[in-house]
């Protein structure tokens, strides 16, 4: 049984008298412990699917059922990031990653007891009790991370988290989040616009095409674990990458010919 | 030979020197306390100066008559008149009376005005019908009513605090309307998709985030309470500076009048002091913000 699955979802937004639609009926079924990569140019839905599977936007067809349960318009079911890292800047970083447990009714002691050896060991040691001001952006998006792992969920929604981050920093980032998959054996879905980063992290990849937004194919990614920088230079990999961009082209020329 | 030998040292000498240079040269590094407390000790004593300064000179210029005495009364009378104030008078009482309506009026404001500005994230209809009359209420001049609010609650204590606390609710409850739809949305999500409630979602983000704005707020409320307080004396009452300044101005006593503004502005910077310090209090944690 699948872990994850979305039957005949759509979403059609209306403003203005205007209908958009954001995505198509899509079906998706993600299997327990995978890593699932979701790429598509801007605007074809990416975030708009997240919402629905976080329970924040009711989908306007279909069913998502988790673990064989729906849970349509039910939130804080499934562990999301958002696209921005939304730390509370009131809050210092060991209190930010709590934030889960303690909307739990975890008390503040234990909580803390969990968090401070994973920020130890996931890079964010001694910066427990900064702001998150006094943090680079690659610490916030770690920090905003934890906090999404803290929250103790099967399945996790990774709404381009290392968009904002420079090459280096991304590189340590995926390589960072492959540990912690592996560590924390959970389903993920993450959002990209990198195709590099898709193919070096996912075992599947879902492309979507825009307007409307609609699944346009699945593919699978057969590289073995574990990666490190010589699988980017993989013949595979290299091959995978330009069947990839080549779809993404399609979809830019189908659009430049509407326009 | 000897010159050889001169000459090595020389250059050694030379090299240490220069070793010694660099070694001596202040690393420089930036230090914010540092440079903000240096600012401050300078500020703090050019304000000191600037102050001694001013009441100098007022005394000077109605000593040799370039002020007349009479309208402009002098440092040295005012301090006079004060002493027989506190010891023959009832000066402290009046103090007293004054600062007691002003700071019940503002944290009654302060308190329910917040509470009033915060309610209004609850719903979007609620607050799209209350907030014409929001506007409408903060328009009217509160003190064109004291007359009214005097006969409504007698010339006792009670009208001066309802006085300064009109004069404080509804600039806080803006305040702190401004602070709730300035609240992001997205941070409201991160909230929701950790399972949060409405409840947990006000109690975590909206309150934290609406904070700023009310703080900014305290300090123009305090003078404005003080200003509703003196009002309030002003109409009508047996007790409070105010009453003191109006007294004195019937009798014609000028004296007595710089007495009470006196007075009257140092409670000010008493409580503006006050306030800075409650911003402090509210704002633990938040100076990092933006
Ligand atoms: N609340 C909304 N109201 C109306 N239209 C919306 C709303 N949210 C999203 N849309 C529209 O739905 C489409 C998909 O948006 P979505 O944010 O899911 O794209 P995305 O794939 O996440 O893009 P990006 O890569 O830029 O983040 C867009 O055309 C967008 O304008
Ligand atoms: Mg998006």
């Amino acid at each position: 049984m699948s872990k994850l699955e979305f039957v005949n979802g759509s979403k059609i937004f209306k403003k203005n008298g205007q209908e958009t639609v954001a995505l198509e009926k899509t079906n998706l079924s993600i299997e327990e412990g995978k890593f699932v990569s979701i790429i598509g140019p801007s605007g074809c839905g990416k975030s708009t699917l997240f919402n629905m599977i976080a329970g924040l936007l009711q989908p306007t067809t279909g069913q998502i059922l988790l673990d064989g349960k729906n849970i349509v318009g039910k939130s804080g079911q499934v562990g999301y990031m958002l696209q921005k890292d939304l730390l509370l800047p009131w809050r210092t970083i060991v209190s930010n990653i709590i934030l889960g447990m303690e909307l739990r009714g975890v008390p503040k002691k234990e909580a803390e007891g969990r968090a401070l050896p994973l920020m130890k060991k996931y890079g964010l040691g001694g910066f427990e009790y900064h702001y998150p001001n006094e943090l680079s952006g690659g610490m916030r998006q770690r920090a905003a991370l934890l906090r999404t792992l803290l929250y103790d969920q099967d399945v996790i929604l990774l709404d381009e988290p290392f968009g904002a981050l420079d090459a280096q920093t991304r590189l340590m980032m995926q390589t960072w989040l492959l540990q912690i998959w592996g560590d924390f054996k959970k389903t993920v879905l993450f959002v990209t616009h990198d195709i590099d980063e898709a193919i070096y992290l996912s075992d599947e990849i879902y492309v979507l095409s825009p307007r409307p937004g609609r699944l346009k194919e699945i593919v699978p990614v057969h590289l073995p674990r574990p990666r490190d920088e010589n699988t980017l230079s993989s013949d595979e990999f290299v091959h995978l990458k330009q069947k990839l961009l080549g779809m993404l082209k399609e979809d830019q020329e189908r659009l430049q010919k509407v326009e | 030979m000897r010159g050889e030998t001169e000459n090595v040292v020389v250059q050694k000498h030379a090299t240490f020197e220069k070793n010694k240079a660099i070694q001596k040269e202040d690393p420089f590094i930036e230090d914010e306390e540092l440079k903000e407390r240096r600012t401050n000790r300078l500020s703090v004593l050019g304000r000191v100066m600037v102050g001694v300064l001013l009441v100098v000179a007022w005394e000077l210029f109605t000593r040799i008559g370039i002020l007349d005495s009479y309208y402009w009364s002098s440092p040295t009378t005012i301090v006079q008149t004060g002493i027989t104030s506190i010891t023959e008078g009832t000066l402290i009482q009046d103090l007293f009376y004054t600062s007691g309506a002003t700071v019940l009026g503002f944290i009654l404001g302060t308190f329910i005005g917040s509470l009033l500005g915060l309610s209004f994230w609850w719903s979007d209809l609620y607050s799209n019908i209350a907030e014409p009359y929001i506007v409408a209420f903060n328009a009217i001049p509160k003190l064109a009513l004291a007359p009214v609010l005097v006969i409504m609650f007698g010339i006792g204590f009670s009208s001066k605090v309802v006085l300064a606390f009109l004069m404080t609710v509804i600039v806080t409850a803006v305040a702190a309307h401004s602070g709730v739809k300035s609240v992001d949305k997205d941070l409201e999500k991160m909230l929701f998709s950790l399972g949060a409630k409405r409840k947990q979602v006000f109690s975590k983000v909206v309150v934290p985030s609406a904070m700023p704005w009310i703080v900014s707020s305290l300090k123009i409320n305090i003078a404005l309470a003080l200003a509703g307080t003196i009002v309030g004396e002003f109409i009508s009452s047996r007790y409070g500076i105010g009453r003191m300044i109006l007294y004195a101005g019937q009798i014609m006593d000028t004296d007595l009048v710089w007495l009470g503004v006196v007075v009257l502005s140092m409670l000010s910077i008493l409580m503006y002091l006050g306030t800075v310090w409650l911003e402090k209090l509210l704002l633990r944690g938040q100076v990092t913000q933006k």
